[in-house]
């Protein structure tokens, strides 16, 4: 028959409940009497319930408190008991008649109790008699409980300094002796139910689930072991000396002699929460000590992280105490402890390896943040305990990447996690995803804190760090990346190259030589994202040393020169053509031309704009990309002062011709009348071609027309006149420039052109068309209202 | 009352990482009722983080721009003023502010707001007026040198706008203002 064991427990309590109950009953109906002997007898029968065995201690710990409430009121009996019939001594006599042994030693406690508050007997005496005549139960659970109830009734009793109970004879050795004494005895019950069988088992219900039981009720009577060291705590008596001399070193011995992993896990936990940090600080050697005696199963790593956060905490707390970690070597210690701890257990896995050197690097960052060479020792440690430990879990990388991380918020500055010397070695032992994880919490950090990297040897180590982003470390390509994912990651990378910054030129141009060389490995999947911010920062360079170099003499050696830089530009440039992007690079081409022109260095502007050329005749094929191109062309030739009229003139004709090339006449139009523009620069050496500027309207003048006719075969309508439009109104701007071949009968004409298309009968109406002329025919007359020279001008303009 | 932000030339990220810290802190969402960007921002982050600022967004194409899409110009009408919005390396020669008033004329539009050159400029003619924000994060240029970072607020209220220029000097932001009002004819 398989009984159902909580069922019949919660029987069983409500029994014994109800015996305890009517024995206290007729207790206090005895007391009430005066009569000792009958209260004493029911007193016992109700403590008699306590004898049982069939309850978890869940359970017997309610019938317990029940008993417990009992006995307060028994011993408040006693107190004046004492003062009336019998004496205190013959009370203590008295109690040992019960008859089994359990009740009779709970009364003693509770009689001790008083006689102890009499002060008729040394302290110490009743206690030491108490604690021994306790040993009479060795039931486990029993046991534990009463000597609990020891325990608390004693609690105020202590002969500790400055209490009442101190003496002569007493004094706090005795009280420590006393809970030491205890604690033991509750230590040796507790690690006895390992051996036991669970209370509530039955025997069909197997090995495991049994162990599972016994655990758990294990773990419900913890706190009554833990008390005792709690109680230790409270002791003031205690001080450093008597700590580390008597009780650390009697504690610890129970707690390694006893051979339990549960206990032993509990009870140094207890003792680290306990005691102050101070104690633990001064005692380290000895408690570290404790650490590879203990079974293997036991959880070291959390204890001793647990001890470390602590001793973290307490470093933060006060800068004071900081000397003290000095003093006593913390981290040296700290750091043999783990050691040995991993080699007394070859088997602990990676991940409690590098949880503990976590911990302790915590510890450090907070308590000796100016120690790298400790920063990079734990580090090292780390590296010898991953390496050749092949394709690492989950978790374990987590806490090698949280490892990595904390130097990085302790540091805002990137530049000491980059002088510790095993940070790459960690690094190198972390799989690709998690690299890459990594170096973008680098590059946050930096971008966080907005650090900038001021070295070549720097930028160097950096980009080593983070070479996950930079190219594919597996040739195997297996991750296959979300296209926007990388787009991200890659902006990333360009963002950082910002933050690369020195003074001094020549530190400069070396940095960019560094990332030019780096991101070349990329591949032509990253270079479009990384070459660009490379290129600005070099540019930026440029217009520092041009700067420097009109004031500085020739024979200065620096190799920062427009010119050695331009050439790197180029070569950096070309190396686009292996991906392809030809409007990119036509785009850069450009800009670097610019630079040129502003450095004054004909041949290389020249040569710049030749690339830029090459690109647009051969790569950009698009009609849409072609505009867009050809006006960053014109508007960047259009700048150039620097070409001599052989140079300009070859890429002026080049660029008009592209321009009368396009797909659509309208645009060819446009780019057309655009070009007018490089023939007129309004600078005072400028050129001011007025005849070629003309040349150029009236082609576009012509284009337009065509575009009309088109229109008119192929749609029976005439085109929109806003191209007339635009022209008349750049005939007004060279006009009003003062370029004498612009004349009014020309732009008159033009005018009674557009008018006359406005009215045709085949006009197709466009509201732009019309607004556009009304407003140019507005700003006609605002120019004559304006008086002066101008008005004198557009005066003969009929509008 | 209505704010209008003129912002564009971030280049992010080619030539500058992030927008300055005093600017960011300055630009929080639910203040602004429209944004209308040069361009060049260049990448689909910031046009997140824009449209975070405010969902009425308007950005006419850089020649850098990631996207596009975005048109070469746009017209919006905000209030009594007609808005023209434009990258600007269209309009050769870069920065002439003359041949920026002949697309002022043809986009037929109050406020002309343009960039390309980083260059703050408001400047008001017969015609109406043409706004250059400049850089928000003072990215290079080929065309200016020393760029500061700026951006433009135009508080638009009846026939008159308000015209407030945020640069970051030495580390300070400098706020500058300048008032324009129309007739009320259909344009200024």
């Amino acid at each position: 028959m398989i009984s159902d064991g909580i069922e019949d427990e919660e029987k069983w309590l409500t029994a014994g409940i109800a015996g305890l109950q009517q024995n206290a009953f007729y207790m206090h109906r005895a007391l009430d009497s005066n009569n000792i002997k009958d209260a004493l007898k029911y007193s016992a029968q109700m403590l008699s319930e306590l004898r049982t065995s069939r309850l978890s201690p869940h359970k017997y710990y309610e019938l317990y408190m029940r008993a417990f409430d009992e006995l307060r009121k028994l011993e408040i009996f006693f107190k004046e008991e004492s003062r009336r019939s019998c004496s205190i001594i013959e009370l203590y006599e008295l109690v040992q008649h019960a008859g089994n042994i359990l009740p009779r030693l709970y009364l003693l406690c509770t009689v001790g109790s008083v006689y102890i508050k009499s002060k008729e007997a040394p302290a110490k005496d009743i206690l030491k008699d108490l604690v021994e005549m306790c040993r009479g139960i060795q039931h486990p659970l029993r046991g534990l409980f009463l000597r609990s109830y020891l325990s608390q009734v004693s609690r105020d009793k202590l002969p500790d300094i400055g209490s009442e109970y101190e003496g002569d004879e007493n004094t706090v050795m005795d009280a420590v002796e006393f809970v030491l004494q205890n604690f033991t005895e509750m230590n040796k019950l507790w690690v006895r139910m390992q051996h036991q069988h669970a209370i509530g088992y039955s025997g069909l219900q197997g090995p495991a689930r049994e162990k599972e039981k016994r655990e758990k009720e294990r773990n419900e009577l913890r706190d009554l072991v833990g008390k005792n060291l709690h109680v230790l705590s409270q002791i003031e008596g205690i001080d450093l000396e008597l700590y580390k001399d008597i009780v650390l070193p009697r504690i610890l011995e129970q707690v390694v002699n006893c051979k339990d992993d549960l206990a032993q896990y509990y009870l140094m936990d207890c003792l680290i929460q306990v005691f102050p940090d101070e104690y633990h600080l001064q005692t380290l050697e000895t408690l570290l000590g404790a650490c590879p005696q203990l079974q293997p199963s036991v959880d070291i790593k959390t204890v001793l992280s647990g001890l470390m956060e602590r001793l973290s905490n307490y470093a933060a707390s006060s800068v004071e105490v900081l000397p003290e970690f000095v003093q006593v070597e913390a981290f040296a210690k700290l750091n043999n402890a783990i050691g040995q701890v991993i080699e007394a257990q070859p088997d602990m896995p990676v991940f409690g390896a590098v949880t503990l050197y976590s911990s302790l690097l915590t510890f450090t960052l907070h308590v000796h943040p100016d120690r790298l060479d400790y920063v990079d020792q734990i580090l090292g440690a780390c590296v010898n305990k991953i390496s050749g430990k092949g394709k690492l879990e989950g978790k374990t990388t987590k806490q090698i990447v949280a490892l990595l991380s904390a130097p990085l918020e302790k540091y805002s500055d990137i530049d000491i996690a980059l002088k510790l010397s095993n940070y790459p070695l960690v690094m190198e032992y972390l799989d690709d995803s998690t690299n890459k994880v990594m170096s973008n919490v680098i590059i946050q950090s930096i971008m966080k804190n907005k650090t900038h990297i001021s070295t070549a040897d720097k930028v160097g180590a950096l980009f080593e760090l983070i070479k996950g982003l930079i190219k594919d470390l597996d040739s195997d390509g297996n991750d296959e990346m979300d296209e926007d994912d990388f787009k991200e990651e890659q902006n990333f990378v360009a963002r950082l190259i910002q933050m690369l910054y020195n003074n001094d030129p020549e530190e400069m141009l070396k940095i960019i030589c560094t990332v030019k060389k780096h991101i070349m490995t990329g591949g032509p999947k990253r270079l479009p994202f990384t070459i660009p911010p490379l290129i600005y920062n070099a540019l930026k360079l440029v217009r520092r040393v041009q700067s420097q170099d009109e004031n500085a003499s020739e024979e200065a050696t620096t190799s920062a020169t427009p010119k050695k830089i331009f050439q790197i530009l180029n070569q950096t440039i070309e190396v686009l053509s292996t991906v392809p992007v030809p409007d990119l690079a036509l785009r850069l081409y450009l800009e670097c031309a610019e630079a040129a022109n502003d450095c004054d260095l004909e041949p290389v502007a020249y040569e710049f704009f030749t690339q830029a050329y090459i690109l647009y005749e051969e790569e950009i094929s698009d009609s849409k990309a072609q505009v867009t191109a050809l006006y960053l062309i014109i508007g960047t030739l259009q700048r150039m002062h620097t070409f001599g009229v052989e140079n300009r003139d070859t890429l002026t004709h080049k660029a008009t011709g592209y321009s009368a090339k396009l797909l659509k006449k309208p645009d060819q139009c446009r780019a057309v009348y655009a070009c007018s523009h490089l023939f007129w620069v309004e600078d005072q050496d400028g050129i001011k071609d007025g005849e070629r500027v003309l040349l150029c309207l009236k082609r576009a003048l012509r284009i337009a027309n065509a575009a009309q006719q088109m229109a008119n075969v192929t749609k029976g309508s005439s085109g929109s006149v806003i191209l007339f439009i635009e022209i008349l109104n750049k005939y007004l701007y060279f006009f009003e420039k003062g370029n004498t071949q612009i004349t009014v009968a020309s732009i008159q004409g033009l005018i009674e052109l557009v008018t006359t298309e406005m009215q045709s009968d085949t006009a197709t109406s466009d509201p732009a068309a019309d607004a556009f002329f009304s407003s140019t025919m507005r700003y006609i007359q605002s120019q004559k209202a304006k008086g002066g020279a101008t008005a004198e001008k557009f005066e003969p303009i009929k509008v | 009352m209505v704010l209008v932000l003129a912002i564009g030339d971030l280049h992010i990220p080619h030539r500058a990482s992030d927008l300055p810290a005093k600017f960011k802190s300055m630009l929080v969402p639910g203040k602004i009722q429209h944004i209308i960007c040069t361009g060049n921002l260049c990448i689909k982050e910031v046009h997140d983080y824009l449209k975070s600022l405010c969902p009425s967004l308007h950005i006419t194409r850089g020649e850098y721009d990631e996207d596009s899409r975005y048109p070469e110009t746009k017209t919006i009408t905000i209030g009594q003023f007609k808005l023209g919005l434009c990258h600007g390396h269209q309009v050769v020669p870069w920065g002439d502010l003359d041949s920026l008033a002949m697309l002022q004329r043809q986009l037929d539009v109050d406020i002309l707001v343009s960039g390309h050159t980083h260059q703050f400029k408001a400047y008001k003619h017969e015609a109406g007026v043409v706004i250059n924000p400049g850089s928000a994060t003072g990215a290079y240029s080929s065309i200016t040198y020393d760029v500061n970072p700026s951006f433009v607020l135009m508080d638009i209220d009846g026939l008159r706008v308000v015209v407030y220029v945020y640069e970051l000097i030495d580390g300070e932001v400098k706020v500058d203002k300048i008032d324009f009002k129309k007739t009320s004819t259909a344009t200024i």
